[in-house]
């Protein structure tokens, strides 16, 4: 009984404690639960809001100049109220697949090269300067493009022009110039992600390639590439929202003239279209450059539904492909 | 507690309501009174509304915010839906100024008493290193146009032009193109979204030509004549520069609104016509 009185004494005390202390734990507990559904709330109801509004301010003067005419239209003129957006939509468009065909391969290289075959000393000294890249101001690459690329452009312009009286000049503003400002933007953005996908490849996988009599470079395109292919995905549709979305930068280099996209044309983007045309806009004119935020925004959606796609197809396709890879 | 604290709120209350009444009297009587000029001291009130040019917009904000601070109990009502609205909705009556950067139409003059506040002088400007000095309108027409592309149709060096002008909505393009191209399309290459934007790709590209408000012209671009005549104040006041047009603020006829003509004076003081001028406008006074 002695032995048992303090065991069971201290037993009860410590039940009575947790009783008292349980319900303020719980309390505790359900605030921060509350808390943090609050938070993600917040998140949800800003995402509804802004599609509310975008929407309500977006759709009214679209139905005033009509979708066809909108979407299809070859001319923007402001003053004579012809909105027609058709140029805007290809220059994105064309825009951002430039950036993309110039940024993925020296992005993706560059990630290889990053994960795969640098020396220790020479990635410390890379990869903190491509994290940096991506954290400059949009508008700083902007001017840099202004002031370094368009005079390249204008001189390549005026050779390759040289003889061509109906081409109009741009002074190096023009769409090639803002193809190579977005390819430089969204290279930190495909190479932070695909480096991070290439590294978490395990080692196995590596290893069995050596194994198999497979040289270095073989490894890496036959074997470690095709299995962060979901990763290096995600990393190029970030690279193209991030392209696509992309208004201070190229507005200094894009010439900004609603013209159809050529290399060496002057060209407006969905994006410079708004931010060059809003202050002293009104009326219709106001209303047309929402609904091409509109536009924009669906753009944006879009990219993110493939995104999302590419993320569960990958985690799907990552799993059911381990087996047969190791088999190899 | 409670209670002391409700009977300091509510003697607060009823303290400001007493200050608020005790003031209602004196703007009352200066309202019917209009202008009570007392000692130097003078007060107004009333609303005052006003329609017309987004291209006057910078200025008449800028007078309005002086007029507001002179006349604290004077509101404003500025809305901005173009020239002609504005010129038709002062002659309705249905606003007391109507704004217009352009001359008023015969038909409009009939009913209505045009006030030029200030001058809108655009400048034609290019690269320094551009040896043409004088253009006349209708080639600057015809480059903007797109049917002369190069200055050594112009007698300039062989170089091709690069043609820039403001985004669409400017009023500076607004004016501009109403005064230059006639029927003629403006067709060009870099629609930049500021005066400091045109200056600054006119002067770091060779071929190019632009146009700014005077006030806004510096050394990194070479002015050009227009018809040969030098674009500065004096020759934008004697009227023999052409790439220019008047701000005006029309009032219906026969009407004495004591606001609008406190409004008139004041944009037409040295105070007024300052602020006229530091927005880019060449002041008539």
């Amino acid at each position: 009984m002695e032995n048992i009185t303090p065991a069971t004494a201290v037993k009860s005390q410590e039940s009575g404690l947790r009783s008292g202390k349980s319900s303020i734990i719980n309390v505790r507990e359900r605030m921060m639960k509350y808390l943090f559904t609050a938070c993600g709330i917040v998140a949800v109801a800003c995402v509804l809001m802004i599609t509310i509004y975008m929407i309500m301010s977006g759709a009214p003067a679209i139905g005033k100049i009509g979708i066809i005419d909108f979407l299809f239209g070859d001319t923007w003129h402001a003053k004579k109220e012809m909105f027609g957006i058709l140029p805007l939509i290809l220059t994105s468009i064309f825009g951002t697949l430039g950036a993309i065909v110039i940024g993925v391969p020296i992005g993706l290289l560059t990630a290889i090269f990053l994960s795969e075959l640098a020396p220790k000393a020479l990635k410390n000294i890379v990869k903190p300067a491509v994290e940096l890249l991506a954290g400059i101001p949009s508008v700083i690459y902007g001017l840099l493009g202004a002031n370094l690329i368009k005079p390249v452009m204008y001189w390549l312009e005026e050779i390759i022009y040289k003889n061509d009286p109906t081409h109009q000049f741009t002074g190096g503003a023009n769409l090639a110039s803002a193809i190579i400002v977005l390819a430089i933007m969204i290279l930190p953005t495909i190479i932070n992600i695909s480096e991070n996908a290439i590294s978490s490849v395990p080692n196995e996988y590596r290893e069995a390639s050596y194994g198999l009599g497979a040289t270095k470079i073989q490894t890496i395109f036959k074997v470690v590439i095709p299995a962060a292919k979901s990763g290096i995905a995600s990393g190029v549709v970030l690279g193209v929202g991030r392209a696509i979305g992309e208004a201070m930068a190229i507005i200094l280099v894009a010439g900004n003239s609603a013209n159809m996209p050529e290399l060496f044309n002057s060209v407006k983007f969905l994006t410079t279209g708004i931010v060059a045309e809003f202050a002293y806009s009104s009326g219709l004119h106001r209303e047309a450059l929402f609904a091409i935020g509109l536009v924009l925004f669906v753009f944006i959606m879009i990219i993110n539904l493939i995104l999302n796609g590419i993320l569960k197809n990958g985690g799907k396709k990552g799993k059911s492909e381990k087996p047969a890879k190791s088999k190899v | 507690m409670k209670k002391k604290l409700i009977t300091i709120i509510a003697a607060t209350a009823i303290a400001a309501t007493a200050a608020g009444c005790a003031e209602i009297p004196g703007s009352q009587t200066s309202s019917t009174g209009g202008t009570s000029q007392t000692s130097g001291e003078t007060s107004l009130s009333g609303t005052l509304s006003m329609n017309g040019s987004t291209s006057m917009e910078k200025v008449i904000k800028a007078v309005n915010g002086a007029f507001s601070a002179k006349y604290p109990d004077v509101q404003v009502n500025l809305n901005l839906t173009g020239s002609g609205t504005g010129l038709q909705e002062a002659a309705e009556g249905k606003c007391d100024i109507g704004n217009s950067s352009r001359e008023l139409k015969n038909s409009e003059a009939e009913n209505l008493e045009a006030t030029v506040i200030g001058l809108d002088g655009i400048a034609i400007v290019v690269n320094t290193a551009n040896t043409i000095d004088d253009i006349s309108l209708d080639d600057l027409a015809k480059i903007y146009a797109g049917e002369v592309n190069n200055w050594s149709q112009l007698g300039g060096n062989d170089k091709a032009i690069v043609v820039i002008g403001r985004e669409d909505g400017s009023g500076t393009r607004d004016g501009f193109e109403s005064i230059v191209m006639g029927d003629k399309e403006a067709n060009y290459a870099q629609e930049l979204e500021s005066t400091g934007s045109v200056i600054n790709a006119v002067s770091t590209t060779e071929g190019a030509i632009g146009y700014a408000s005077l006030a806004n012209v510096d050394e990194s671009v070479k002015a050009l004549k227009v018809d040969g005549v030098e674009a500065t104040e004096e020759n934008i006041k004697s009227g023999c520069y052409k790439v220019q047009r008047p701000f005006i603020c029309a009032v219906k006829k026969g009407n004495d609104n004591e606001l609008v003509k406190a409004y008139l004076e004041f944009i037409l003081s040295e105070e007024g016509q300052a602020l006229v001028l530091a927005q880019g406008a060449v002041p008539v006074k």
